[in-house]
C-alpha cells in the first residue's frame, strides 16, 4: 500500500460542486503531477463540509488546513508554498466574521466549534467512493457487533433504550418501529430507507448520502437483522444524481467486500439492497404513497392502519426509516445505546443536523446535541442575520412546520418543545427570515408549495389548501376582509384533523404558526391596506420625499412608465395611478428620497 | 477479497487505517526544512528518502510536513522529529543516507541520534 505525506481533500459535495470544486481537483491533480508530487501527496474527493456558504472547500492534511472560497488560480500557490515548502496560504483562510481573523483549522471556526457531528461524522472526512476509509473509520463494526454478538430482540432492546427517534419529521421510536415490524408475523419483510428529501432548503439527506452512503447501509442492515428482512429499498429522488451513483458505487462495493449480499460475517444472516429513483413528487415522502410508488403504482398515500409494520411493501411487513435515521444507527451499536443516550434532552436523544437557509451569514448544514437554543443555532453557529438586519422569524421544519418569533428563540430544540410551539422539527430545515420578509407572504409561499404537491387523493388537502391559499392571496392582494382570518383558522384546523396523510394535515401548519404570532401583519394587510415588511407589491405606494429630492431627473429617466414628473433642481413627484411599483426609481436615487410603504 | 467474519473485518480495518492515518493528527510528527536553504542543500531528496522509509515500513501515523527557513541556514537540510508527549528535536546535515537511522532508532524506538542534534526544544 502506498503512504502519502499529505492528503488534499477537496469538498465533492453537489453545493460544492456547483461553486467549481471539480475544475479545482483537476487542476490540483495537474499541479501535482507538473511538480513531481503525486507520488507523495494524495487527492481525495470527499461529500459535503456543510459549510456550503464558504465553497469550494479544501482541506490539507497532515495539517487539517480549511481553505475556503477556492478558486483554480489559486492552485499552483497552494502547491508550491503549501504542499512543497509548508507555508500556509494566509489570504485563503477562513476569515472569522467580526474579528476578521484568520482560522487555519477546521475545529476552531465557529460554524464547527459548537456542532457535534454523528450521523455527518464521517461527511467530509473520507472519500465516499473507497468502502476501505469508510471501514477505517470504525465502519461495519457496530453491523459486525450486531450480528455475532446479539439477537434481533436485543439489537431491538438496544434501540429502545438508545431514545433514537425517526430523524424524517415524525419523531416516532425507531426501536418501537422495529419491535412492530419484527413481531409480525412472515417469513418474508423488507427495509425501506426514504431518501426522498423534498422540503425546500432541506439537504441534510443528500448530503449523508453523497458524503458516507455506508453509513446508510450499515444501518439499514442492523435494522434488516432485527426485524427479520433480507431485502431492503432505498428509495431516493432522482433530483439527486450524484447521491444516486454514490450509494450505487456503496452497493457494489460493500456486495464485492461481501458485506452485502448471502452469509454476511459468516453469520448466516443475508440481505439484498436496491435501490428505487422516485420521479420527485413530494407526497413520495410520506410512507405509504413511498411504497406504492415502489410497487409501480402511482405515488398516493393509503389509510393507515394497517400500518407498513403489519402490512407494507407488497403487503408484507415493512419498516421505513429515514437517511439520518439509519445514519446514527451504526454509532448506537459501536459505542452503545448509553453513549447516545447521553446526547439530548430527556424525550429527544441524540443530535440533530439542521440546514440553514436564508437570511444568515453562514449557511450550510450544523449538527447539534438534541436541547441546543434556536439562537445558538442561528446566532453562534449561523454567524447571525446578514447586513445586520433585524431577526424577525425561523421556519423550522419546512412547509410542514411553523415560524418561531424571537421572544422563543430561546426554548431548547427538541421534538416536544416545537410542536408546543406551533412548529415542528420536520427533516430539519431552518429558513431565517429578517425584517424584510412578510410573514403573510411566507405563509403563501409554502402553502403554495404544499398546495401544488397535493396528490389529490383525498378532498380536505386538495379543496382545502387550495381555498386556504386562494384567501392568502387575496389578503396579499389588499382586498383581504376581517373574517378571512377566520375562516383560515377554521379551514386549518379541519384539513389538519381530516386529510389522508402527513402532508395535509401538516399543510396548514405555516399559516396557523404565522396566525399565532404575526396576527398583527394580517391585520395590518387586511385593515390597513398595508405591508409593514414591504413585500406585498399591491399593498406599496412609492413616495418621494421632497426635502431629500435634489430634483436630479434620474428617477423620472429610469421610471419605464413616466410616472416620475417635475421640473429640474425642484422635488419631483409619483403619479401613483400610473406607477407599476418596480422599483427602479429607488435604485437610482442616490439620495435616499424615495420611499416604499 | 471477502470478509467472511467480523475478525476479518478487523484486520481490513487495520490496513485500512493506512490510507487516513494522517488525518487524525496522532503520531510522531516528522517536519523538514523546505525553505529556499533547504531545498539548495537537497531537502528534497532527504524527503523522498524519509517517504521511501515510511513506506517500506508502513508507518501510517507518521506525519511529515514541511517548514519554511528558521535561520540556521549553513545546519541545513534540518530535520525535526516530535514524537508525542516529548521533546522536539532538531537534526541538522541531515543526509539521505541517514534518513534509516533516524528511523530505526529515534522515530521508532525513541532513541535520540546524538551525532545529528543541534537543537532540542520542549
Amino acid at each position: 500500500m502506498q503512504l502519502y505525506r499529505a492528503h488534499v481533500l477537496v469538498c465533492g459535495g453537489t453545493g460544492c460542486v456547483s461553486s467549481g470544486s471539480k475544475k479545482i481537483q483537476e487542476a490540483i491533480v495537474d499541479e501535482l503531477a507538473k511538480q513531481n508530487l503525486d507520488k507523495e501527496i494524495k487527492v481525495v474527493e470527499t461529500g459535503c463540509h456543510g459549510f456550503c456558504e464558504m465553497g469550494p472547500i479544501v482541506i490539507v492534511y497532515p495539517e487539517g488546513t480549511f481553505y475556503c472560497q477556492v478558486q483554480v488560480d489559486d492552485i499552483a500557490e497552494i502547491v508550491s508554498e503549501h504542499l512543497v515548502k509548508g507555508r500556509i496560504v494566509q489570504r485563503l483562510l477562513f476569515k472569522a466574521p467580526l474579528t476578521e481573523e484568520q482560522v487555519p483549522s477546521y475545529k476552531d471556526i465557529a460554524f464547527y466549534r459548537k456542532q457535534h457531528r454523528v450521523a455527518l461524522r464521517n461527511c467530509g472526512h473520507i472519500d465516499p467512493e473507497h468502502i476501505q476509509e469508510y471501514i477505517a473509520r470504525d465502519g461495519y463494526e457496530g453491523l459486525a457487533k450486531a450480528l455475532t454478538t446479539m439477537t434481533p430482540q436485543q439489537v431491538i432492546e438496544e434501540m429502545k433504550k438508545s431514545g433514537l427517534r425517526g430523524r424524517g419529521g415524525g419523531g416516532f421510536p425507531t426501536g418501537l418501529k422495529w419491535e412492530f415490524a419484527s413481531k409480525s408475523p412472515g417469513p418474508k419483510k423488507y427495509i425501506i430507507c426514504n431518501a426522498d428529501e423534498g422540503d425546500p432548503g432541506a439537504f441534510m439527506d443528500r448530503s449523508v448520502l453523497e458524503g458516507d452512503p455506508h453509513s446508510v447501509l450499515e444501518g439499514m442492515l442492523i435494522g434488516a437483522y432485527a426485524i427479520g428482512a433480507d431485502e431492503g429499498y432505498i428509495y431516493v429522488r432522482a433530483e439527486y444524481p450524484l447521491a444516486i451513483k454514490r450509494l450505487k458505487v456503496a452497493i457494489a462495493q460493500a456486495e464485492e467486500l461481501g458485506l452485502l449480499g448471502d452469509n454476511i460475517l459468516g453469520t448466516g444472516f443475508s440481505c439484498r439492497l436496491h435501490i428505487k429513483e422516485g420521479a420527485g413528487a413530494f407526497v413520495c415522502g410520506e410512507e405509504t404513497a413511498l411504497m406504492a410508488s415502489i410497487e409501480g403504482s402511482r405515488g398516493m398515500p393509503n389509510p393507515r392502519p394497517p400500518f407498513p409494520a403489519v402490512k407494507g411493501l407488497w403487503e408484507k411487513p415493512s419498516n421505513i426509516n429515514n437517511v439520518e435515521t439509519y445514519a446514527n444507527v451504526p454509532v448506537i451499536f459501536l459505542h452503545g445505546a448509553e453513549k447516545f443516550a447521553s446526547m439530548g434532552t430527556e424525550n429527544s436523544k441524540g443530535t440533530k443536523v439542521f440546514a440553514l437557509t436564508g437570511k444568515l451569514r453562514n449557511t450550510g448544514l450544523a449538527e447539534v446535541p438534541m436541547g441546543i437554543s434556536l439562537r445558538e443555532i442561528i446566532f453562534d453557529i449561523g454567524g447571525g442575520i446578514m447586513e445586520d438586519k433585524k431577526f424577525k422569524a425561523v421556519q423550522i421544519g419546512g412547509p410542514s412546520g411553523g415560524c418561531i418569533p424571537e421572544e422563543h428563540l430561546d426554548t431548547p430544540v427538541d421534538y416536544d418543545s416545537l410542536i408546543a410551539l406551533g412548529a415542528m422539527m420536520g427533516s430539519g430545515g431552518l429558513v431565517v427570515m429578517d425584517e424584510t420578509s412578510c410573514m403573510v407572504d411566507v405563509a403563501r409561499f409554502f402553502l403554495n408549495f404544499t398546495q401544488k404537491e397535493s396528490c389529490g387523493k383525498c378532498t380536505p388537502c386538495r379543496e382545502g389548501t387550495k381555498r386556504m391559499l386562494e384567501i392568502l392571496q387575496k389578503i396579499c392582494d389588499g382586498n383581504g376582509v376581517p373574517e378571512d382570518i377566520t375562516t383560515l383558522e377554521t379551514l386549518g384546523a379541519v384539513i389538519k384533523n381530516t386529510a389522508l396523510c402527513g402532508l395535509g394535515q401538516t399543510a396548514p401548519n405555516p399559516v396557523l404558526a404565522t396566525l399565532r404570532y404575526f396576527r398583527h401583519e394580517y391585520e395590518a394587510h387586511i385593515n390597513d391596506k398595508k405591508c409593514p415588511a414591504g413585500v406585498c407589491t399591491a399593498l406599496l405606494e412609492y413616495k418621494i420625499v421632497a426635502e431629500n429630492c435634489k430634483g436630479c431627473g434620474a428617477c423620472a429617466r429610469v421610471c419605464p412608465v413616466g410616472a416620475i414628473t417635475g421640473e429640474k433642481k425642484e422635488p419631483h413627484e409619483i403619479d401613483t395611478s400610473k406607477c407599476i411599483k418596480c422599483g427602479s426609481c429607488i435604485e437610482k436615487c442616490k439620495f435616499n428620497a424615495i420611499v416604499k410603504g | 477479497m471477502v470478509i467472511k467474519s467480523a475478525e476479518d473485518l478487523k484486520r481490513l480495518k487495520e490496513e485500512a487505517k493506512a490510507l487516513t492515518g494522517i488525518r487524525a493528527g496522532q503520531g510522531v510528527e516528522i517536519i523538514v526544512g523546505m525553505g529556499t536553504c533547504g531545498i539548495a542543500a537537497g531537502a528534497r531528496e532527504v524527503m523522498s528518502a524519509i517517504l521511501e522509509e515510511l513506506n517500506k515500513r508502513e508507518l501510517a501515523d507518521v506525519r511529515v510536513t514541511q517548514t519554511g527557513c528558521i535561520g540556521m541556514c549553513e545546519k541545513e537540510v534540518l530535520v525535526d522529529v516530535v514524537r508525542p508527549g516529548e521533546k522536539r528535536i532538531t537534526y541538522g546535515n541531515v543526509k539521505p543516507q541517514d534518513v534509516t537511522r533516524i528511523f530505526s532508532s529515534h522515530v521508532i524506538n525513541g532513541q535520540i541520534v546524538d551525532d545529528l542534534v543541534v537543537a532540542k526544544l520542549d
